[in-house]
């Protein structure tokens, strides 16, 4: 296990002076804050043999080693974000030495210290809405459609269809009639979501007012998320410091408007999803 | 398509864990965001990049997976057009 090292980077913080005291990175190493161009880098030694382009490639396509480190990296960030403002780094960002690490952020210090001024001591919070599936459940319905992806609601008719056309000669006006009741169906579910969709929307027009940046995430399976409603609504949003407590009351008046929607609030996390360069 | 899941199954249990969860929020932003300082890496960020598209293929296939083992008397009689006529006459 003592082969040679990289360095996993964290965040990236203005120059700190002294010790921090984190908790350990990824595989337990300890953290440390390395001095570069000016700022502070927050890092551990990695083996190589386990972080290496080969081995991360592999490992990365591992679910319990992802998960593990990606605990792990979080543990050190959000630890750091509490003692002073960051940039967290890409996950998996290992660089073959620390010097060459230092080298990287001396020369990109400026654009750097830009971003942590614009992300300050701002943090990030997740809302997620799912569509309330009110008065649904009809057990003819076929496929459980409340915990079908956005485009799925229109795919069991299309089979249906499909199949039906080749498969019986003569249209008996029973096939025809549950063809029509199917349609039927699925135009209701259809105009159901488009209402929750539109109130996805309205929500996440009145929280981008109060936030300083946003982001919009893909919406996460259901099987994921663990919920059987689809997923309208996966977003972060940047919040000044202080601000938290009235975002918090923000998304409760949004949940009492729209109760067509389940409004799930995470956070606070560091400014993950705000760390681009640009701007 | 049905391989992948079958193999899936047996590196993944059907009903994660409720820190799962938290796992997919952290993913999302983990996977996909942070600042980018290139330099001498191990990994580039392509690499990353493409490593966490397979990644999330994989997360896609396991949601698949189980939609599919949460609802077998459903997704039994979806895939035959001849059980659905069935139903209908």
């Amino acid at each position: 296990m003592t082969g040679d090292q990289g360095v996993w980077v964290y965040a990236i913080a203005k120059y700190v002076g002294g010790d921090v005291f984190l908790p350990a990175g990824v595989a337990k190493t300890p953290v440390r804050a390395i001095a570069a161009g000016g700022l502070t880098a927050l890092a551990s030694d990695v083996d190589l043999a386990e972080f290496g382009e080969e081995a991360l490639r592999r490992n990365l396509e591992n679910l319990t080693w992802l998960e593990e480190m990606a605990r792990a990296h979080h543990n050190v960030v959000d630890a750091a974000v509490r003692l002073f403002p960051v940039l967290p780094t890409r996950f998996s960002t290992v660089y073959r030495s620390e010097a060459t690490m230092v080298a990287a952020l001396a020369e990109r210090a400026d654009q750097l210290r830009s971003a942590l001024a614009r992300v300050g001591g701002r943090m990030e919070w997740g809302v997620k809405a799912y569509a309330v599936p009110a008065g649904e459940g009809d057990p003819t319905a076929g496929k459980g459609d409340p915990t079908a992806g956005n485009g799925d609601a229109s795919e069991p008719i299309t089979a249906n269809v499909a199949g039906q056309g080749p498969g019986t000669d003569a249209e008996s006006g029973a096939g025809m009639a549950y063809l029509k009741r199917r349609r039927a169906q699925i135009s209701a579910r259809q105009e159901f979501s488009r209402t929750a969709a539109a109130s996805a929307r309205e929500v996440h027009i009145e929280l981008s007012g109060h936030a300083a940046q946003v982001r919009l995430y893909p919406p996460q399976a259901p099987a994921l998320s663990r919920t059987k409603a689809p997923m309208l609504l996966n977003a972060s949003y940047l919040i000044d410091a202080g601000g938290s407590e009235r975002f918090g009351s923000v998304v409760a008046v949004a949940t009492a408007a729209h109760p067509d929607l389940q409004l799930d609030l995470t956070g606070p996390w560091p400014p993950y999803s705000f760390t681009g360069l640009e701007g | 398509m049905d391989p992948s899941r079958r193999c899936l199954s047996t590196e993944l249990p059907p009903d994660f864990p409720s820190e799962r969860v938290a796992l997919v929020d952290l993913l999302d932003r983990l996977l996909a965001e942070g600042v980018v300082v290139t330099g001498e890496i191990t990994l580039s960020i392509a690499d990353v990049d493409l490593v966490t598209v397979s990644l999330r293929a994989l997360l896609a296939s396991v949601s698949t997976l189980e939609a599919v083992q949460s609802g077998p008397p459903e997704s039994a009689t979806r895939p035959s057009g001849a059980n659905q006529q069935g139903a209908v006459t």
